[in-house]
């Protein structure tokens, strides 16, 4: 067992810090959180630096622990984080890579890493959240063509997207695991209506897409026809993995500042408040910890995160919700100003126990596949 | 020991919840909701001003002052309402003026139909033209106007009532000032405390507009904490039912939600937190005690967040948009919770009572 970097990795890191500490300062203000132009913007202007810098692909071509360290660092130096690049870096690359044709490597591949086009994922529907293989979306063949018709909903970045990973189904009589296509839909393509869903904390995060007889090219088929269900586990997986670790960096931080507002504000001679604050320190340790510990096991197993991503998932979710929870105790009334900024983080944080995959769906994802236990549905 | 609603008070109760259905129902909530966001969600440095002389308070006018004039009071069990308009809101031009940050209102249509159902005057004497009802018929109807999402400054005007002159009437709209901050200041036609150097904060709640001033350290009337208490009450009520509902209704997997386990167990335990709650208040409001008032006001918040919380939790994706109702319940009970000094003062005081029975 062994902590440290490796030279290698240490030259990594060296490397990285240098550079950041270079372009950070000149980064333009970042646009605010309604700006949706401007965060596309801002997030793909982010991405193009990055690849321009040699670290474009860090995200998937990179070992595990080359990423762990760029995100570790990018988060330490106070970099912009994925955004709107979230899927195409993080869901449709990877899988694309995994599981598309050299063609559509070459098509798709590079424009994802030079920041030039964003992805949203069309997955969940209003008749499927957490059993997304019950999906009903429709998709017929038509010569060199599918026919899309159906609806999603809480699409993220529906609104900016120019691609979206699409499941559909194009087999509505085999079993609803089977019948199941992955398609990348041209966001720009007629029949599809997009309509911005606003969150509890007010901005419009996600979207429904509704698909009228909307047609996409049979070559913008990933994986076979019927087979887009195990194309999408290798997705998902990617999901749960370490796609956090920049957040837990992130929480120790704002940790950190909870101290010194404490501190500041008197709330800090509170030992019951002061001992909570000791005890998220003792989580958020563990969780980064936690999240070194996944990352070596995916190095020696070849890449792709298991069930314990869920493992991960489940603890952090609660505890990031505890972190803001425990802020607003700092805060005391301030806690209902909404210019506050771990006001609005408090809020978002609800979504952590139900965006992908709720808590209870995690909580069976590990009885039944790390511990074996019989399935209860 | 018959400790049980009367029929009296089981009328009272689904009296006042018929009245707030037909007068403040899901489309009015929607509609105030609405009102008050418009203003825009997104700015609201402009309204940061100061209010100068916010402070004018009526304490002064002192408790008892003087026979007030309930006109038509009594008739709580009724049909007292009027009609539900929009009308009769005097354009609010509240100290300070509110420009830019959300604009919630105080509906004074609203607002004289629950004085004209007793609901400011209930406790006061009849002989003042008061209803002559007790703490436990408070509690009761405050955990319905809870349970409904009733907005405007509900106990600061019930507290008023006979010291306010058309408090309890609800002609006079009383906000006042509790620790370190004031709901409903710029729609408050009298301020009760000292308001001096108030700022407009961007409120969580879209339907309780909230200023900040100096915290000043004063005793908390536990009348207020108590029937804070039932408000918290009311709204656990409602996320119980709203989450049950949803579970029932909310198919996945080929079944409703409700029976998983996981989801099924999120409810339930929602309940045990409702009645355990509800014992905890409507004892507090017989016996009158600080610690049982206390205990109450624990126990309530605990309810309300933690309910709001789990109601969301069964909600899925659809509990965390703007458009479920769910997040107004948990927003409003957030705010409830820095009244009276906070759960923090209830737990030293239950602390220093324990301390005290032992000594
Ligand atoms: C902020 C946010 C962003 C999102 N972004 C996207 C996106 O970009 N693309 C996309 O495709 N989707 C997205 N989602 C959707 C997300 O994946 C779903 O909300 C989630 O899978 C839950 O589905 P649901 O909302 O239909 O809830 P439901 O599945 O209806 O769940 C309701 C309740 O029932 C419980 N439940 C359901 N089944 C079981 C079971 N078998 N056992 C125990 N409990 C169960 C759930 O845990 C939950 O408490 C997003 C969601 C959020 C909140």
């Amino acid at each position: 067992m062994d902590l440290s970097d490796t030279p290698e990795e240490a030259a990594f890191r060296a490397r990285l810090r240098e550079w950041l500490a270079a372009v950070l300062p000149g980064l333009p203000p970042k646009p605010s959180p309604d700006d949706w132009p401007g965060r596309r913007a801002y997030d793909l202007g982010w991405q193009r630096r990055l690849h321009d810098a040699g670290y474009a692909d860090v995200h998937w071509d990179a070992s595990p622990t080359t990423r762990l360290i760029f995100l570790e660092e990018t988060e330490k130096a106070g970099a912009p984080y994925v955004g709107a690049n979230f899927v195409g870096l993080l869901h449709a690359g990877p899988t694309i890579a995994a599981e598309g044709t050299a063609e559509q490597r070459e098509r798709w591949l590079p424009p994802i890493l030079r920041g030039e086009e964003v992805w949203c994922q069309g997955f969940s529907e209003p008749g499927a959240g957490s059993d997304l293989a019950a999906l009903r979306t429709r998709a017929r063949r038509d010569g060199d063509a599918y026919v899309v018709t159906g609806s999603k909903i809480w699409t993220s970045h529906a609104e900016v997207a120019d691609w979206c990973e699409l499941l559909v189904r194009t087999d509505p009589e085999a079993p609803k695991h089977r019948g199941i296509t992955w398609l990348a839909m041209p966001m720009d393509a007629p029949g599809i209506t997009v309509r911005p869903l606003r969150t509890l904390a007010g901005s419009a995060e996600f979207a429904e897409v509704f698909l009228d007889e909307v047609r996409v090219p049979v070559a913008n088929r990933v994986g076979d026809e019927d087979d887009g269900w195990r194309v999408t586990m290798v997705t998902l997986s990617f999901e749960r993995g370490t796609a956090f670790a920049g957040e837990v960096v992130a929480c120790r931080r704002v940790l950190g500042e909870l101290a010194v507002e404490a501190r500041k504000n008197g709330r800090w001679d509170d030992p019951a408040l002061r001992r909570r604050l000791g005890r998220l320190h003792a989580e958020f340790r563990a969780l980064w910890r936690l999240t070194q510990w996944n990352v070596s096991a995916a190095e020696a197993t070849g890449g792709v995160p298991g069930a314990s991503g869920s493992v991960f998932k489940l603890r952090y979710s609660h505890a990031r919700q505890e972190l803001y929870d425990t802020a607003a105790a700092v805060l005391g009334p301030d806690c209902l100003d909404l210019d506050r900024p771990w006001t609005l983080d408090r809020l978002s944080a609800l979504s952590y126990t139900i965006a992908a995959g709720t808590s209870q769906i995690q909580h069976d994802i590990i009885a039944e596949r790390i511990l074996g236990l019989p399935r209860g549905r | 020991m018959r400790f049980r609603l009367t029929d009296d008070q089981r009328a009272l109760r689904e009296g006042v919840r018929e009245v707030f259905a037909r007068r403040f129902d899901g489309e009015a909530l929607r509609a105030a909701v609405d009102r008050a966001d418009g203003a825009g969600a997104g700015s609201g440095s402009e309204g940061r001003g100061a209010v100068p002389g916010a402070g004018d308070g009526a304490d002064g006018s002192g408790p008892g002052g003087g026979a007030q004039h309930a006109a038509g009071g009594g008739s709580v069990l009724g049909d007292g309402a009027g009609r539900f308009g929009s009308g009769g809101g005097r354009p609010a031009e509240g100290p300070g003026g509110a420009g830019g940050v959300r604009a919630a209102r105080v509906d004074r249509g609203l607002w004289r139909d629950l004085g004209e159902l007793g609901f400011f005057a209930l406790r006061l004497p009849e002989s003042e033209g008061g209803v002559g009802l007790g703490l436990p018929e408070a509690v009761l109807v405050f955990a319905e106007a809870g349970r409904m999402l009733l907005p405007g400054p509900l106990v600061a005007t019930h507290l008023a009532a006979g010291a306010v002159p058309g408090a309890a009437t609800g002609e006079t709209v009383v906000a006042a000032v509790d620790g370190g901050l004031v709901e409903w200041l710029a729609e408050a036609d009298v301020v009760r405390g000292d308001a001096t150097g108030a700022v407009a904060l961007r409120s969580i709640d879209p339907l309780t507009p909230l200023h900040r001033v100096p915290a000043r350290r004063a005793a908390a009337d536990p009348v207020a904490i108590l029937l804070t208490a039932a408000e918290q009450l009311g709204t656990a009520t409602r996320v119980c039912e709203l989450a049950a509902q949803h579970a029932r209704a909310r198919e996945q997997f080929g079944r409703p939600v409700g029976a998983f386990q996981a989801v099924a167990h999120l409810c339930a335990g929602i309940l045990v937190r409702v009645e355990t709650a509800r014992a905890a208040v409507h004892a507090a409001a017989v016996t009158g005690d600080p610690a049982d008032i206390a205990a109450a006001r624990l126990l309530a918040d605990e309810a309300a967040v933690r309910g709001a919380r789990d109601c969301l939790q069964v909600h899925g994706g659809m509990g965390f948009t703007w458009e479920s109702e769910v997040h107004l319940h948990l927003k409003r009970a957030w705010v409830r919770t820095q009244r009276a000094g906070g759960v923090t003062e209830s737990e030293e005081l239950l602390a220093a009572a324990l301390a005290s029975e032992t000594a």
